[in-house]
């Protein structure tokens, strides 16, 4: 695995793709996150307010997105983070989560960070900055 | 109709990092790494023990914001920003509190919505900053309506 430090912008660090989305991956997330907004956990509930169907939280897929950072932890820490979410994530999905050094500048990197789904559709993008640390 | 809430913040309050709590945390968002779980890593760590993932504010009670009440439906979470000093370490308490940066309305593709901007801090002890955060809700009109009926 590369280093944070020898990366050059245009590159990427290990991407991780999730298995498909389960409901029990939501109740986990809902119990240890303390939200247990029925749309995440409740099928009729979601169809009621105008959904398709259970959609995930946004933080439990922002959540993971993080953890591509986490190997590198030695080295540094995700200083700023900073996601917009762009399209829902369902039941049976299967989301890639990517990072993509945008630029450097001194003992900060500025990743490109997408989440997406099994069409090519972002779910999540945003920004993180991992700041070197001496 | 939210704009009296612009500047109010809630009280600060004390939580402690529990070591089980950011396991299950951790668990959930399938990040069961050692630096987050092993004691040993921790100790070993540039920290000196355990830290949470970066998104484990989300299970911090922030406290209650005076004189706001949003909707309990019509709402979306738009964007989430995190900013470390540094990160959150595993068994140290962390003083949190609310405060509402900025609400605004406009005209949507699906008629008038109201954005707001709620800050999410976490100190130390002292005061110093550890994170702060900003969550944006999009609020429908339906529900905006159904907080001035």
């Amino acid at each position: 695995m590369n280093t944070m430090e020898q990366l050059r912008a245009g590159e990427g660090i290990n991407s991780i793709e999730l298995p498909p989305v389960t409901p029990e991956a939501l109740v986990l997330y809902a119990e240890a996150s303390g939200d247990h907004n029925p749309i995440h956990l409740d099928e009729d509930e979601a169809k009621r307010l105008g959904l398709p169907g259970i959609i995930a939280h946004g933080m439990w897929t922002m959540g993971n997105l993080a953890k591509l950072f986490t190997p590198y932890h030695e080295e540094g820490f995700l200083q700023d983070y900073q996601i917009r979410f762009t399209g829902m994530v369902f039941l049976g999905d299967i989301i890639t989560l990517q990072a993509k050094l945008a630029s450097k500048k001194d003992r900060l990197l500025t990743f490109q960070v997408t989440a997406s789904n099994q069409n090519g559709i972002d779910v999540l993008k945003g920004n993180a900055i991992f700041k070197l640390v001496d | 109709m939210f704009d009296a809430a612009i500047g109010k913040k809630s009280e600060r309050v004390r939580n402690l990092v529990d070591r089980n709590k950011v396991k299950q945390f951790a668990r959930a968002i399938g990040d069961e790494h050692p630096i987050y779980l092993d004691e040993a890593t921790g100790s070993a760590s540039r920290y000196g023990s355990n830290i949470a993932p970066p998104t484990y504010p989300r299970v911090f009670d922030y406290g209650k914001i005076e004189g706001l009440t949003l909707p309990p439906k019509g709402l979306i979470h738009g964007e989430q920003i995190y900013h470390y000093e540094r990160p959150i370490r595993v068994g140290e308490e962390v003083y949190c509190y609310a405060r509402v940066a900025d609400y605004k309305e406009r005209e949507g593709k699906n008629g008038r919505m109201g954005i707001m901007r709620i800050e999410n801090n976490g100190e130390d002890s002292a005061g110093n900053l550890i994170f702060s955060s900003t969550v944006v809700i999009i609020i429908n009109e339906a529900a905006i309506k159904g907080m001035n009926g």
